[in-house]
């Protein structure tokens, strides 16, 4: 893999590929396997049908009157033609916008968009200046989502790798069925946060609603305001040094560090009881439920 | 699935029936088996608005009969109103089997509706100073169209897109539904109700009429018994979300008010825009994005919570 670029990538069979990349062929297939990569190669990598496209070069296109495949669709014509920073204006809260985009992309939305906002994605970086509605970010994979006001609820369910920043506040069940990546949010997130979490890692400069962390199995969530209750199986934990550096730069990076540091953000944990539930004694079992 | 739109002018009168039109239209993907609007419009004092239907609209093709019947029905409603002293200063015909009249009463309006309703076929839709309620089968562009609301004044509206799954495709179980007996009041629902059979029993022994089998109509008269009892409408929102059991998110309107309450799940949805002249909400953003194209600030309401604002 060293020394070699994207082109030259592109030019080698999948198996000649995957043995430069010092991966097995099938993790070619399956980005969700991200957290074996080392982020070296994680940024050489690349679907082996994805465009190659340069982000120095632009295009914008009006949703005034189009649909949402539509859309879609034009933003992979733009692809294939190398383009790689795609700027979307008069979205007007549609539904489904930029989902599935498989390779380097920026894409920018001037305004709000609807629901399942840039599902499924694996690898663009994405900049909405409105809201998003509900599931925004769905079962991303990688690259990096910024919303500058508010998003609805099931923010980021089932995401699995990548950066999900909203710099507003998020409706409820925000992160469920999280297997990893990171969701940030500026401002506060409703009930059942992080339900049934498996990995990852969740910060909120703001509030928490009831049940936070109900069921989770792992995976770590900050909150830097108050939590109204924590979910079953959820237990607080004291940051460490590692949390306090990784949340300052984290925060940073996207200047949503408070004045005030990170110190009094509080850390929720799996309690792991209901991991081994099978293997509790009856009484055991009433003491947890 | 269903989708569930309000709005309310601050102070002054704007098309509301033009405007929720619009966000009803743009929700159309969420229910498209009916859709309802209440609208609030300009009042005279003495006068009600009373907007009903003596059959529904598959009845029409049931037969040469129905003309007759309905023509019958139309005329026992008239003797009834007569007979409580009612007179008529207009008749107006949307469809055949729904009506819209201008009434003038000065007596008991609940005991009048009781009497209007015990004419086979007759329901009332809405008997209000200021509300009007239309509901039929279609998207929001066909009712609209047909019962003339592309124009209304008003100060504020709720509107529904109905896809049916606790009940029937017909305009019985059609939002809104009129929080009788108290009049000027009127709730649309999005959601399902799990104790739905225990309360209406629990409101049918209080001597509270049930016109349909939805769900969504005990929220209306859950609403009209307590604003009945004393208790204020954001007090009966707030009860409303321990007491009623299930998913829900619903909206309330009086002559003056709208509010909107969410249940403990938040598991329906319902997006917020408001500002020092209006406020708009619905279940998707789409829906304000048909009235106010241009970039606002809106919020998901969470869990439990419940809001009243005045017109």
């Amino acid at each position: 893999m060293a020394g070699m670029n994207e082109t030259e990538l592109r030019a080698l069979s999948q198996e000649e590929r995957a043995e430069a990349l010092g991966m097995m062929s099938e993790q070619l297939t399956g980005r969700s396997m991200q957290a074996f990569f080392e982020p070296a190669e994680d940024e050489n990598f690349l679907y082996p049908w994805a465009p190659v496209v340069d982000t120095a070069k632009r295009a914008e296109i009006d949703a005034d009157g189009l649909s949402a495949t539509e859309v879609n669709l034009k933003i992979r014509e733009l692809m294939q033609d190398g383009v790689g920073t795609v700027r979307i204006t008069n979205p007007r809260g549609m539904h489904s916008l930029g989902v599935g985009i498989l390779s380097k992309l920026n894409l920018e939305f001037e305004g709000s968009l609807g629901y399942f906002a840039v599902g499924l994605i694996d690898g663009p970086n994405v900049r909405i200046t409105g809201r998003v509605g509900w599931s925004c970010g769905e079962n991303m994979m990688a690259g990096t989502v910024v919303i500058e006001k508010n998003a609805g609820s099931t923010f980021g369910a089932a995401i699995r790798g990548g950066d999900l920043v909203c710099r507003g506040s998020v409706g409820s069940r925000t992160g469920i069925d999280q297997k990893g990546g990171t969701i940030i949010v500026g401002g506060d997130t409703g009930a059942l946060t992080g339900f049934m979490m498996q990995r990852g890692r969740m910060v909120f400069c703001g509030n928490a609603g009831k049940n936070l962390g109900d069921s989770m199995y792992d995976g770590t969530i900050f909150v830097g305001g108050t939590i109204q209750s924590l979910g079953v199986d959820a237990v607080e934990e004291p940051l460490t040094d590692l949390d306090k550096a990784w949340l300052t730069r984290k925060l940073g990076q996207y200047d949503l560090l408070p004045g005030e540091g990170v110190e009094h953000f509080k850390k929720i944990v799996a309690g792991r009881q209901l991991w081994n539930y099978d293997n509790l004694e009856p009484s055991e079992k009433k003491l947890i439920l | 699935m269903c989708g569930i739109a309000g709005l309310i002018h601050r102070g002054k009168s704007s098309n509301v029936g033009g405007e929720m039109t619009s966000m009803l239209q743009a929700l159309k993907h969420r229910g498209p088996d009916s859709t309802g609007f209440a609208v609030y419009g300009e009042s005279t004092p003495g006068d009600y608005v009373m907007r009903f239907k003596v059959a529904e609209a598959e009845d029409m093709a049931s037969g040469y009969e129905i003309s007759g019947l309905i023509a019958d029905r139309i005329a026992q409603v008239e003797g009834r109103l007569a007979e409580h002293g009612a007179s008529i200063k207009s008749r107006e015909t949307a469809t055949p089997y729904a009506m819209r009249y201008v009434i003038s009463h000065s007596g008991d309006t609940e005991a009048l509706a009781r009497y209007i309703e015990d004419v086979d076929g007759a329901e009332i839709l809405s008997l209000g100073n200021s509300l009007e309620l239309i509901k039929d089968l279609g998207d929001a562009t066909v009712v609209s169209d047909q019962y003339k609301l592309g124009d209304f004044a008003g100060t504020h509206s709720i509107g529904h897109t109905r896809m049916a799954t606790e009940s029937d495709v017909d305009i019985r179980s059609a939002h809104p539904y009129w929080a009788f007996p108290y009049n000027d009041v009127s709730v649309v629902h999005n959601g399902q109700i799990t104790n739905y059979w225990l309360k209406r029993r629990e409101m049918e022994r209080k001597g509270h009429r049930f016109m349909s089998n939805c769900d969504s109509e005990l929220l209306a008269v859950y609403t009209a018994d307590n604003l009945a009892n004393g208790v204020s409408l954001e007090d009966s929102l707030r009860t409303s979300i321990e007491e009623i059991d299930g998913v829900f998110t619903y909206l309330v309107a009086t002559s003056d008010a709208l509010g909107m309450a969410k249940d403990t799940m938040a598991a329906k949805p319902l997006v917020l825009y408001e500002s020092d002249d209006m406020i708009a909400m619905a279940s998707e953003e789409v829906a304000i994005r048909a009235i106010l194209p241009q970039e606002i600030d809106t919020y998901d309401p969470y869990d439990e919570e419940v809001r009243v604002w005045q017109a």
